[in-house]
């Protein structure tokens, strides 16, 4: 799935606006069949930086390369293979939703047939309501049909911006799963920004989080799951016989919480079969043993870390 | 590529009711006014003539349709430029309201591509707007008046064409009022560059002519140094075309000032554009 070959490539990328600098010396790399997870809090220079990969916004330094090739040189041909969409889907509102990609697809730089159209519109359940104006759609079918005129020329490299913003459950699964497929059955590069953390924690295979536009962290996000540490929770049949047990052992300093018949621990992935073990060992009948972890505190304690 | 765009683009102008204010405020205005000299039209002549008419004696059918059109061209510079800036300033802050930059300048095309087919919509817009006054203007006159020896009468002259002298001399001025309406195009098209919603485009542009059309208005020796510099000055110079013989040469350097314009404006309006941060 994952080659080395560079899809994206930025280097000391920076933005000021006057005297605020919105994105700060931001380096990252995506490469081919990646799901990149895109993160920072508000006002981190996610927006910006997307921006300026689709040259919408000059950057005042920095380089990005798409592809391989050098962007501000090749902006044609490289924007031929990217499809996006940047924050709130915006359309010709007097326009049809067919109309709206029907145009959008006569600049793509490829041949886009009305077949392929209409199966795009399928595939993101606007067939049927493909002659109506646009100004007459919801937020959720506006956000569809962003992801429409994203993917219609069938691009390598496609990058989402908020994709699931304004749709149900049931929405936002099926882009979630749409996505999946694009990088699994397509071979497509997928940069994906998302303020939904547990979004990117169930389809991105690497991931990076920017805060006042400076990189905080990058990596693949198993890595980065493991390096916070898990809370694991142990169900056991004899609470007091647990505590005593703890209080009098090395296990007291990793306990975070202890309710009902619960004991919660920061441990890592290693610490749980020895813990495990030990409560065994003690003739304490351990009947769960549940890990949890969660990219949003991880995302949270390093985003806060660097304010 | 490029006739693509520009295509769309004239789609796109042509899908907003806005685009046809301009052809029905045209449609009705030119009616207004042969319907106002159909019945009182000899009065008004009249009245022009009252000078000349101890002197001269009029034979035939001065109140025609050449007659009525050669008023109506007179407005020019006061009804349509409002009709144009009311397109033209949306051409590119529209696309900013609307939010619509960021689908169309993420394609492979480049921003110079995309501002001149929106430059060259808006002028075929401009030109359809005059084709259209120059359509109801000789053509409604026409049926309801006839058509004659145009009449025209300046400050010391008094200039009678022959009726198969006349056609002519309206394809040239509307020409020359398209040229003059493009400048108003151009002027729109720059403000429209500069912000992010139509409404300022419009009074921008309708201030800038307003002001100058005042100053030019003013015989003061302060605003002489400065009306030659005034595009709103040449607009009218279609009105050379009427004299006999036409002076050329003051025509053609009144055309090359407002050619001088347009490229002076669109050469300003790429030169931002292609530097703008999109951040709608």
């Amino acid at each position: 799935m994952n080659t080395e070959e560079k899809i994206i490539e930025i280097k000391g990328l920076t933005k000021k606006f006057k005297d605020v600098k919105a994105v700060d010396e931001l380096s990252l790399n995506v490469y081919k069949g990646d799901i990149f997870g895109f993160l920072g809090p508000n006002g981190a220079g996610k927006s910006t930086t997307i921006r300026m990969l689709l040259t919408l916004i000059h950057p005042n330094a920095g380089t990005i390369r798409l592809f391989g090739k050098p962007l501000n040189e090749e902006r044609a041909l490289i924007l031929r293979d990217v499809g996006a969409i940047v924050e709130k889907p915006d359309f010709y509102n007097y326009l049809s939703a067919y109309k709206n990609l029907e145009i959008l697809s006569r600049i793509s730089g490829k041949d886009v047939s009305s077949n392929r159209i209409m199966e795009i519109l399928e595939t993101v359940g606007l067939k049927e309501r493909r002659a109506s104006k646009v100004k007459t759609y919801s937020h959720g079918m506006k956000q569809r049909l962003g992801i429409a005129q994203a993917l219609m020329h069938d691009p390598d490299l496609i990058i989402l911006d908020e994709p699931t913003t304004g749709l149900d459950p049931q929405g936002m699964k099926e882009i979630r799963d749409l996505i999946i497929h694009l990088r699994d059955e397509k071979n497509k590069t997928i940069f994906l920004s998302s303020h939904l953390l547990s979004e990117v924690e169930q389809i991105a295979n690497r991931m990076i989080i920017i805060n006042k536009g400076k990189t905080v962290v990058e990596g693949h996000v198993q890595d980065l799951l493991n390096s916070a540490g898990l809370k694991v929770t142990f169900e056991v049949d004899d609470l007091d016989s647990a505590k005593h047990l703890i209080s009098q052992s090395r296990w007291d300093n990793k306990i975070e919480s202890i309710t009902n018949n619960k004991l919660i621990f920061n441990l890592s992935s290693e610490e749980i079969a020895v813990l495990n073990k030990y409560f065994v060992e003690n003739d304490i009948l351990v009947s769960a043993v549940i890990p949890t972890k969660s990219l949003e505190e991880y995302f949270l304690k390093i985003t806060v870390d660097t304010v | 590529m490029m006739t693509e765009l520009i295509k769309i683009e004239l789609y796109k102008i042509f899908k907003k009711w806005r685009t046809y204010i301009g052809f029905i405020a045209i449609g009705l205005l030119v009616a207004i006014i042969q319907t106002a000299m159909y019945f009182e039209g000899q009065k008004s002549l009249d009245f022009m003539t009252r000078n000349l008419q101890d002197s001269f004696l009029f034979v035939g059918n001065l109140l025609n349709g050449f007659f009525i059109s050669y008023l109506i061209l007179n407005m020019l510079t006061v009804h349509i430029p409002f009709l144009i800036a009311l397109v033209a300033g949306d051409l590119l802050a529209g696309e900013s309201t609307a939010g619509t930059y960021r689908i169309l300048l993420t394609r492979p095309v480049s921003r110079l591509q995309v501002l001149s087919s929106k430059f060259i919509a808006g002028s075929i817009y401009t030109f359809s707007l005059i084709l259209w006054l120059a359509i109801v203007s000789l053509g409604i006159g026409a049926i309801l008046f006839g058509y004659g020896e145009l009449i025209v009468i300046k400050s010391s002259t008094v200039i009678i064409f022959d009726r198969n002298d006349v056609l002519w001399r309206f394809l040239l001025a509307y020409g020359f009022a398209a040229l003059g309406m493009s400048v108003v195009c151009s002027l729109a098209f720059f403000f429209s560059s500069l912000v992010e919603n139509a409404i300022g485009p419009i009074v921008a542009t309708m201030a800038v002519i307003i002001v100058f059309v005042i100053v030019s208005a003013i015989n003061i020796d302060v605003f002489s140094s400065i009306k030659p510099y005034l595009f709103t000055n040449y607009i009218l110079s279609w009105r050379l075309i009427f004299s006999d013989p036409i002076n050329t040469s003051k025509l053609l350097n009144a055309m090359l000032i407002l050619l001088g314009h347009i490229v002076l404006l669109y050469g300003v309006t790429a030169f931002i554009f292609k530097r703008k941060d999109i951040l709608s």
